[in-house]
């Protein structure tokens, strides 16, 4: 299976994102380096909406993330409650 | 009671597909008259998808919000003299390569998109390159702001523009470019959004906006990094018209197929010039091209492939050679500059003792055998007082625009040549991709415009080299080019740094 993989800006608030990834999605890798979090894994990643406004603690679009993005890499899946990368073969 | 609020999903209906409308009394063939004479067969525009459904108003909403977080930090750097917080004035040198050959590519890309977005007869396309063609606009804009602070303090910065379209090596860049944007709309598509914006672009403004902010250079990474996040939406409409284009029709797989090996070789040659500048003008080091090479194009472009091979696209033809290329351009490509250093508008320099070790041991297969002694002879040369720079003009690839300096892969002592006669005209070229391009579209690129034929047919300034360097291409000759040693940027920084 390929790996997907999302890089984001490495601030605060991509610290509150990266843990609620971590959370949805724990078979991820996380590789900081230096002014980026590139996080991988194989098959799917799905970044949900609710889980980041748990971490925030305030309403969050999650439209919002395109604020820290930086690149991605699978087929974009998205609606109003999540964001999902994945590839197909 | 407040009106509920839409859903993505119908607020992307409403904002961009029922903005279309119908030609009631007009020809639709002659509103988009680019749309078919590429061979694309496009059945149903409304399959066209954006999985990020942006929509104009909220389109804005973000942008601006990045923009001030982009402009505080411009705020921050000039106020506190951000250029004397870079690791090593020599790192300013890859932002003088970055503005001359990549930013009058955004610039381009901005004009492109325009262009080609008015020439789809679906909205969710022409939509989409809107969006993409402003986000252009705004990371010109943005890279020409923050280098204006480094424009104040160091050389090489003060007419990017003109050279972009006059220098020899920025040929490169400006080729490419000029070659998508002179192609039908469906091809700039392939060449730009997918084969560029997916895979390629991410080892420009990944890994070495990274090594920008471990280089401590804040303003740059920062409008990188911004720049990035639209790509990320780019990247992805880059890969939705790929896929559009092959579910329409089956007869678009063999153009696709052909226009994805053309555009993959022409990228890979191109990043030849981002090679040199993570490996060699990086002083902190991230990590290697190799490496970088490894991620961001063997991983990710495998991945890509792999999804991709279900409708019959195969990976890029001359994969094998561009596998074997990453042990092996940023060396031949920093040799090359260092040599022409005296016709470069940026320094050039000797990689240091440390930084040759690092070399060693992020190539163990060919950096010691074919690379390190060539930088230790010119050490030696340079320690009697004989800093070596080539004489005579180079000859150029008639589809790449870089000079003949790439060896054979299996043979890396051995410059490789290829040529071809057209209309009793001998061309020359780099490589089989390059020839390959050529041969396919040879009416295309024998107009070509080759910096060092325009120079010898005098249509450049002259006589002397020093006349085209000043006169032509706006050099400050004896600031701009040379080695780093001795340069007034050094001084400089000596002066600054209180070091005499």
């Amino acid at each position: 299976m390929s790996k997907v993989y999302i890089a984001l800006q490495d601030n605060d608030q991509s610290r509150y994102i990266v843990e609620a990834i971590e959370d949805d999605n724990p078979e991820v890798t996380v590789n900081y380096m230096p002014a980026m979090i590139r996080i991988e894994c194989e098959g799917q990643l799905v970044v949900r909406r609710e889980t980041v406004e748990d971490k925030l603690g305030r309403d969050w679009d999650i439209q919002e993330l395109h604020l820290n993005l930086i690149t991605l890499g699978g087929n974009v899946d998205e609606d109003d409650d999540r964001l999902s990368l994945s590839w197909n073969a | 009671m407040a009106a509920k609020k839409l859903n993505t999903k119908d607020k992307y209906r409403l904002l961009t597909r029922d903005l279309d409308w119908e030609f009631s009394y007009e020809d639709r063939k002659q509103a988009f008259p680019f749309e078919e004479f590429e061979g694309i067969k496009i059945t149903d525009w409304s399959k066209w998808e954006d999985p990020f459904r942006l929509t104009m108003d909220t389109y804005w909403k973000y942008q601006a919000e990045k923009e001030k977080k982009l402009y505080a930090i411009f705020d921050a750097v000039a106020q506190n003299n951000g250029h004397t917080n870079i690791s090593d004035p020599r790192y300013a040198n890859a932002l003088k390569l970055f503005l001359t050959g990549v930013s009058p590519l955004e610039y381009q890309a901005h004009q492109g998109f325009a262009h080609t977005g008015r020439q789809f007869g679906g909205v969710g396309a022409r939509i989409a390159c809107q969006m993409q063609s402003i986000d252009e606009l705004r990371h010109v804009q943005t890279q020409v702001h923050a280098m204006s602070h480094y424009n104040k303090f160091f050389d090489g910065f003060q007419d990017w523009s003109h050279m972009h379209d006059r220098v020899w090596y920025l040929s490169v860049p400006k080729s490419f470019f000029d070659d998508a944007r002179s192609a039908g709309p469906f091809e700039f598509l392939v060449a730009i959004s997918f084969s560029f914006e997916y895979v390629l672009t991410n080892l420009l403004f990944v890994p070495f906006m990274s090594g920008a902010a471990y280089n401590g250079d804040m303003a740059t990474v920062t409008f990188g990094f911004s720049a990035q996040s639209d790509e990320a939406r780019h990247m992805t409409l880059g890969l939705e018209v790929i896929k559009f284009l092959l579910e329409q029709h089956e007869d678009n797989v063999p153009i696709v197929q052909e226009w994805i090996d053309k555009w993959f070789w022409r990228g890979t040659r191109l990043l030849t010039l981002v090679s040199m500048m993570m490996d060699y003008m990086l002083p902190n080091k991230v990590m290697s091209w190799k490496e970088a090479w490894e991620v961001y194009f063997e991983e990710a472009g495998g991945a890509l492939f792999k999804d991709l091979a279900r409708y019959g696209i195969r990976a890029p033809k001359y994969a094998e050679t561009i596998e074997k290329e990453k042990e092996h351009v940023s060396h031949q490509a920093w040799w090359l500059f260092y040599s022409y250093g005296d016709a470069t508008a940026f320094h050039t320099w000797i990689p240091s003792d440390e930084e040759l070790d690092w070399l060693s041991e992020k190539y163990p297969d060919t950096f010691d055998k074919y690379y390190r002694p060539r930088w230790e002879m010119a050490k030696k040369m340079e320690a009697q007082g004989k800093r070596f720079y080539t004489k005579g003009l180079p000859q150029l690839c008639n589809c790449c625009q870089i000079p003949l300096m790439f060896t054979e892969m299996d043979n890396p002592t051995q410059l490789a040549y290829r040529d071809t006669v057209y209309k009793d005209e001998r061309y020359h070229f780099c490589s089989d991709g390059c020839h390959d391009i050529f041969v396919a579209e040879p009416e295309k690129y024998v107009q070509s415009w080759l910096p060092v034929h325009q120079i010898l047919q005098g249509n450049c300034g002259g006589p002397g080299l020093e006349d085209v360097l000043r006169d032509y291409y706006r050099m400050n000759v004896g600031a701009d080019n040379l080695d780093m040693k001795g340069s007034p940027d050094e001084q400089r920084w000596n002066s600054w740094k209180g070091v005499a």
